[in-house]
């Protein structure tokens, strides 16, 4: 087997780990900014329930996880590894997705708040339209992070038999004895992604700033 | 009789056994600047925060126009809609140009068409002189240009009243003027305004009526007049005396 085929075997992988990415970082958004909303602006009882979903999800390690929450997806509705390994994924990253936005609200001044209501906006809109805004462009560079880890997590949907980047490269390396150009082709293509995916939001960050005067 | 638009009756604020102020009773008619006076912690702000249903009072009652605000039966969003308020730290929108910071509540609050939403902040943005600033965000403006910002977002709903909650204490002596100047004529054009504001200069001229509060309670009302050379009680006139001693050594 000649490397560039060697090397394409693994590379095609890669649609899988971007999948799984793309679906798991969107709906750990999506969630996180709902329960981090909630959070903060939902009374004592919600921030105790989420500060307890927080903690669980987090201490917990993600494989773990993972395998319970398949194990349960999977008993109950009938999905693909890959759906319920991404979906799984989502949900781990929603519990630090939600503590990234959640200090992003608290750290846009809650003098915001109070000037979109004394305009006489109701508090959803003053959330939808005054805090938010600031709230995500603050949580960028905390979230690129977030998005880093979840690429990397992606790995993980390995153990459901998702036929992914290090899945590939497992399977490679077994059949033609060279682990080492297997492993190192798969952390390349991961170092590639995080990489690009890092550049893409610092430009986003940048795009977004809002002008000051030094 | 003039029209009274603002009827505060006995109202009470305590954070548990610390009481802000107690019975407090104060009315404002139509086209009135009253300012408030004060040491500081005599909740001042407090107060202007319960007129304009930021925060809830523990008793007493409020009325704007005819309309008993503090019932439970009130929406406060569109009760806070007709009361206009400046904040001493401005708190402009920071991610929205001051043009946006005006014509947002147009649009969300008033549900203005875009381009009529436009055409009223132009108006605003001229009448505190700013219209060369429209596409500055609040982070190139100064803190005087924010304040007057600010002014215009308030004016923009058309309120009933405007208050204003020490508007100038933020700002470096040399912003102060124009803040002053923008607030002198509103009242001029007959703005009901109510002043919270250790600006001596600006109560005395502008005013039609002076509030002393301390320590929770009006202690003397009247005129400018009235309160700057005969006031009645001697807390009064050692305050007046003390803070005009501070801040305005010309007079």
């Amino acid at each position: 087997m000649d490397i560039i085929r060697f090397i394409q075997y693994i590379a095609s992988g890669t649609a899988y780990t971007l999948g799984v990415t793309f679906v798991a970082l969107p709906s750990g958004l999506i969630l996180g900014l709902i329960l981090a909303i909630i959070y903060v602006y939902g009374g004592k009882i919600a921030a105790r329930i989420l500060s307890v979903y927080s903690t669980v999800m987090r201490g917990i390690p993600p494989i773990v996880l993972l395998f319970i929450l398949y194990f349960i997806m999977s008993g109950t509705i009938n999905l693909s590894p890959f759906w319920a390994g991404s979906i799984s994924l989502g949900v781990i990253s929603s519990a630090y997705q939600m503590e990234i936005i959640r200090g992003a609200i608290l750290s846009v001044s809650g003098g915001q708040m109070i000037a979109a209501l004394a305009i006489g906006m109701s508090r959803l809109q003053a959330i939808r339209y005054i805090v938010l805004p600031q709230t995500l462009r603050l949580a960028i560079p905390p979230w690129s992070n977030e998005a880093a880890i979840v690429i990397k997590d992606s790995s993980l949907v390995y153990a459901l038999g998702v036929p992914e980047i290090l899945r590939r490269a497992q399977l490679i390396s077994a059949s033609t004895q060279q682990p080492f150009l297997a492993y190192t082709t798969a952390a390349l293509i991961y170092f590639g992604l995080v990489l690009f995916t890092n550049t893409l939001l610092r430009r986003l960050e940048n795009r977004l700033r809002i002008p000051a005067n030094p | 009789m003039a029209n009274k638009i603002l009827t505060i009756k006995n109202l009470t604020k305590t954070y548990g056994n610390n009481i802000v102020f107690q019975n407090i009773d104060l009315s404002i008619n139509e086209g009135d600047t009253v300012v408030i006076i004060g040491p500081s912690g005599t909740g001042k702000s407090t107060l202007l925060r319960c007129i304009n249903l930021l925060t809830k009072p523990n008793g007493g009652q409020i009325w704007l126009d005819d309309e008993e605000i503090t019932s439970k039966e009130v929406n406060e969003d569109n009760v806070r809609q007709h009361i206009g308020m400046v904040f001493q730290n401005f708190l402009l929108f920071n991610h929205l140009t001051a043009l946006e910071n005006v014509k947002l509540g147009l649009v969300k609050v008033k549900k203005m068409d875009k381009t009529a939403a436009e055409a009223k902040t132009f108006q605003e943005l001229e009448r505190v002189g700013l219209v060369d600033r429209a596409h500055h965000f609040p982070g190139q403006l100064s803190g005087g240009q924010q304040q007057r910002v600010a002014i215009a977002r308030a004016l923009a709903m058309d309120p009933r009243i405007m208050l204003f909650d020490e508007p100038t204490s933020a700002l470096d002596p040399e912003l102060i003027g124009e803040v002053l100047e923008v607030m002198r004529k509103l009242s001029l054009a007959g703005m009901t305004m109510l002043v919270v504001t250790h600006e001596m200069g600006f109560a005395r001229e502008v005013a039609d009526r002076i509030v002393f509060m301390e320590k929770g309670s009006i202690v003397e009302e009247g005129s400018p007049e009235d309160l700057f050379n005969r006031p009645k009680f001697q807390r009064t006139r050692e305050f007046l005396w003390k803070i005009t001693e501070l801040y305005g050594k010309k007079e």
